[in-house]
């Protein structure tokens, strides 16, 4: 998965076309941890039908909110550099898949 | 056949790791089966002080990965599983989960923890995520300069509201009771009444939480006078109590009407062989140090169950 910053989200994002999906986490958020092994699975078996990419919130908080999310953890997807699906709170990773299978289809 | 385990604890929090001390220790063959990584909503607090032998200098993440290090240590398994449905009625329990494994144990430690509750009130659950928070370790540095409100007057209210405020400019807290009435300890209601960036409205309710994409204002209601007014926030923690996680136990265990699994003094349920401990059993109080008692009274209870078992079956 690439790690993005706020250095290259512009160019990795916004300006990427395709499917994208970015998995906001940060250290100190235990429910992000929990999930992310899951998530890496994920990105490793639907290789190539998307871009996944990770936002460490820390240090990129003005990004963060700059895409409205405002709590953690959040998997936002992307296509064409628009926003067209978000999941946030209590996340669970076949909510993850089902969305992507959906939008990947 | 796959193997049977002599204990299997669901629920990775302090109460189950305790129990899986406690059960490796006395080199019992003692799962703990924990969706995801272990350590329960005391993962999710960061200041914890209240736990014995443990004041400043210690956070909740850092004594729950000491726990899962302890259990671990005496031999206790640690698997990331789901339960999704359980057989208790027999002597040997069957575990089924999520990835499809079914698990054989003779006996079960529920320990399911709870989540925070929702208040469902207008506005809460579309702007989650976007300002409506469960988890001030997890969001509140989001918040930094921002104004935030905190909902509950609880422990976990108080103490999360005064974690805020080394982010926030200011943290609200609205309080359903009267003037400086708290239900939270006294030592966090002095370090909260003391703490300048923290403002109270005393007997109010949030009516609604209001936002286009993020929340930007909360509505308020005096309980006194009916009347409404509008503030306006950045940010909304809940901290109202908790639910127990205990939907898949319903018909399986007697539960009380709030959910909660009803145990005695033992920790033992209703079903033989079958023990709860922590946050999901009906208790007085639910913290950390009561978990983990919970957990080491519940193995004990499953090694004594066990022994009684053994002898039963060599007399017959």
């Amino acid at each position: 998965m690439l790690a993005l910053t706020k250095e290259n989200f512009e160019e990795e994002v916004i300006k990427t076309d395709g499917l994208i999906m970015v998995d906001f986490w940060n250290e100190k958020c235990e429910p992000c941890k929990a999930l992310l092994p899951s998530v890496h699975e994920l990105a490793e078996k639907y290789q190539g039908k998307a871009k996944f990419c990770s936002l460490d919130t820390n240090g990129n908080k003005r990004l963060a909110m700059a895409q409205k999310v405002l709590g953690l953890p959040a998997i936002l997807f992307y296509q064409n550099g628009e926003i067209v699906a978000e999941l946030t709170n209590e996340i669970s990773i076949e909510d993850v898949e089902a969305k992507l299978l959906e939008l990947a289809s | 056949m796959s193997e049977v385990y002599d204990i299997i604890i669901i629920g990775g929090g302090p109460g189950g790791l305790s129990a899986g001390i406690y059960g490796s220790r006395s080199r019992l063959k003692t799962a703990i089966l924990q969706k995801g990584k272990p350590g329960g909503q005391a993962a999710r607090t960061e200041d914890l002080e209240n736990y014995p032998g443990f004041s400043r200098g210690t956070t909740g993440p850092a004594l729950m990965e000491a726990m899962e290090e302890h259990a671990r240590s005496f031999g206790t398994e640690i698997l990331s599983e789901e339960v999704v449905d359980l057989d208790l009625e027999g002597k040997i329990k069957l575990i089924k989960t999520k990835s499809g494994h079914e698990y054989q144990s003779r006996t079960v430690i529920l320990a399911p923890g709870a989540v925070p509750k929702s208040l469902e009130i207008k506005g809460e659950i579309p702007l989650r995520g976007k300002g409506v928070s469960y988890c001030a370790t997890c969001d509140a540095d989001f918040f930094e300069e921002l104004d935030v409100v905190v909902v509950g007057n609880g422990d976990a209210a108080v103490e999360e509201a005064i974690y805020l405020t080394k982010f926030a400019e200011t943290v609200t807290i609205i309080v359903r009771r009267e003037e400086g009435d708290l239900r939270c300890n006294k030592t966090s209601a002095e370090r909260a009444f003391s703490n300048p960036k923290i403002k109270w409205v005393w007997n109010s309710v949030l009516k609604e939480i209001k936002g286009n994409g993020l929340v930007d204002s909360v509505v308020i209601r005096n309980l006194k006078t009916g009347e409404l007014s509008v503030m306006k926030t950045n940010g909304v923690f809940f901290f109202v109590g908790t639910v127990p996680k205990t939907e898949m136990l319903k018909g399986k265990v007697d539960l009380n009407n709030q959910g909660y699994i009803i145990t005695n003094d033992l920790m033992e349920t209703s079903v033989s062989g079958v023990y709860a401990a922590g946050d999901a059993r009906v208790k007085f109080l639910r913290q950390v140090v009561t978990a983990a008692s919970d957990g080491a009274i519940a193995s004990v209870a499953a090694e004594k169950y066990l022994a009684e078992e053994e002898k039963l079956k060599k007399s017959s």
